[in-house]
């Protein structure tokens, strides 16, 4: 008998399993609010509330000058860090990364997949927060190319750790300890309070954070138009070795 | 010729000293629906999840379709609906689908199979505010979606009311007539006795039987019907050819085996006359896959 059920398998090609993956993903982020709060609100609403009013004092310059770059890098810190590990903690939870693993997507197309809506999400960030910026005011300098590739860096470090939580603790402990570290960079990270405010020893330490480092390195180029900054690019790095290699290690996908 | 669907020999699978699969063996051929059943913990599971390449087994071998279950040659010829679903929870069912289609080269019509599994009115809802059965039949179509010759459905119809299973047996029956292998799990009799064309029961990790339900349930027949409570059985007996058996299970519902001849119904009915017993549901059948499965697993529940 003939009808629609008669077999015919088969996989799709690759690039089309990953399209297909990565329009799903992007759309169902765009969707939740949540995320949105997480990956657009806040970053506006800390840079336009800073910018506007005399809150603290960010050094010489102008103030949104100072809070551009660390904005940007709080974006890239909450879609590439907070947003996949709550978003792959759930998804682990409830089987779904189960499920895919049953379907003709590999493993290293649904990592790709990702990826590439991480960095998607992080084009409109960008694209969200540079616009309210230039509105505030914000003049940029430096090679943009080496704002980019600290960018890239800073998130392939990020999502190194979150997945590593993703892929180990329970979806809730994720939900919680990812918001919490989030929070903690906020503060601690030189996101919106210079790290020249704390203490020589502890400014050192943080210093050393991967938030610090993507925020101090992209002031450097965006505002001081610095060429490369290659501290910051080396912490960058080994944070994002570390991360990775420790989620390859231990990531459990069920 | 073209391989087994499935073909499992001696499997062993143990989770430290627990043994899930002590042995276990059955096969499964195309064009068929192939049913495990077994109680809770028996091991179907575990042999599905291996059979779908999730687990590596300590022992013995397992070919699907020929291949090692593992091989990801497979994951486009084989269908898997999990029991936990592993639809996200804020997909809406239609784009999930569509989503699971784009993964294969000659996928079925998205919209024709949820027009199939009744859901295009939920088309744009999120998998968490669809019901239960809605779920259940979203992760039924996402498995048969990619045009599969082989589907694993792990308990497809726990849950469903009873136009969802209906809708549900039907499909696997249009699959079946399709030629493609169906492995269920299910604890359902009725739904194994209807579309199963091989039983596989499993009870701690080996299969206590296996076969085509009528063999399973074997040509004997048994007189059955309901009554007030505690006859004397054996007085009762005492009234019929000595190879009879008789017994009260649960209380108020009798079951007669022996030699089901005109003369042994009449007997019991003439029995029940003289001590004022009016039967209900007096009937003659064969037994039933339940019966045979209680039989093989026992009645006692497992803790």
């Amino acid at each position: 008998m003939n009808t629609v059920f008669t077999p015919s398998p088969g996989a799709a090609p690759l690039p089309r399993m990953i399209g297909a993956q990565t329009a799903y993903e992007v759309r169902n982020l765009l969707r939740n609010g949540e995320q949105l709060l997480l990956t657009l609100i806040i970053p506006v609403a800390l840079l336009v509330l800073f910018a506007s009013a005399p809150l603290l004092d960010v050094g010489p310059g102008r103030r949104v000058d100072f809070l551009a770059p660390g904005v940007l890098a709080l974006a890239v810190l909450s879609t590439a860090f907070t947003g996949q590990a709550i978003g792959t903690g759930f998804e682990r939870r409830y089987g779904v990364l189960k499920r895919l693993g049953a379907t003709p997507l590999p493993r290293t197309g649904l990592i790709a997949a990702k990826s590439l809506t991480v960095l998607l999400v992080e084009l409109l960030q960008t694209v969200v927060v540079g616009a309210v910026a230039l509105a505030l005011g914000w003049s940029p300098h430096g090679d943009p190319a080496v704002a980019v590739l600290l960018v890239l860096v800073g998130t392939a470090a990020f999502s190194g750790f979150g997945l590593l939580m993703a892929g180990t603790l329970r979806a809730e402990a994720t939900l919680a300890a990812a918001n919490l570290v989030y929070l903690l960079l906020l503060v601690l990270g030189g996101v919106v309070f210079p790290l020249t405010k704390f203490s020589g020893g502890l400014r050192s330490v943080l210093e050393l954070l991967p938030i610090s480092a993507l925020a101090d390195g992209l002031r450097q180029v965006l505002q001081h138009g610095a060429g490369l900054p290659v501290r910051d690019l080396v912490v960058l790095l080994v944070w994002a070795v570390l991360g990775l290699a420790l989620a390859a290690r231990f990531f459990r996908w069920e | 010729m073209t391989p087994l669907a499935v073909d499992v020999n001696g499997l062993v699978k143990r989770y430290g000293t627990n043994i899930a699969a002590d042995g276990l063996s059955f096969t499964a051929r195309r064009g068929e629906v192939t049913a495990l059943l077994g109680p809770n913990g028996a091991g179907k599971t575990t042999t599905v999840e291996i059979c779908e390449g999730y687990r590596r087994a300590d022992g013995g071998t397992v070919r699907v379709l020929g291949l090692d279950p593992r091989d990801q040659a497979l994951r486009a010829r084989v269908g898997v609906m999990l029991q936990s679903g592993g639809v996200p929870t804020g997909a809406r069912a239609g784009e999930y689908l569509r989503l699971v289609a784009g993964f294969y080269a000659d996928p079925v019509d998205p919209a024709l199979l949820l027009e199939r599994l009744g859901l295009t009115g939920v088309a744009r809802t999120a998998y968490r505010r669809m019901s239960g059965g809605q779920q259940q039949r979203l992760a039924l179509a996402a498995a048969v979606v990619g045009r599969p010759e082989l589907v694993f459905l792990d308990e497809p119809t726990a849950g469903l009311d009873p136009q969802a299973r209906l809708a549900t047996w039907e499909l696997v029956e249009e699959l079946k007539a399709a030629g493609v292998a169906v492995i269920l799990t299910t604890h359902h009799m009725e739904e194994a006795e209807r579309l199963a064309d091989q039983v596989v029961i499993v009870d701690r990790g080996v299969v206590i039987a296996d076969g085509r339900p009528p063999e399973l349930t074997g040509a004997e027949r048994q007189l059955r019907f309901r009554a007030r409570p505690g006859l004397g059985l054996d007085e009762l007996l005492s009234a019929l050819p000595p190879a009879t058996m008789a017994k009260e299970s649960p209380a108020g519902h009798y079951v007669i085996e022996g030699d089901l001849v005109p003369e042994l119904l009449a007997s019991v009915t003439a029995w029940c006359a003289s001590h004022g017993v009016m039967t209900e549901d007096l009937r003659i059948e064969r037994r039933t896959l339940e019966d045979v499965f209680l039989e093989l697993t026992g009645r006692e529940l497992r803790s």
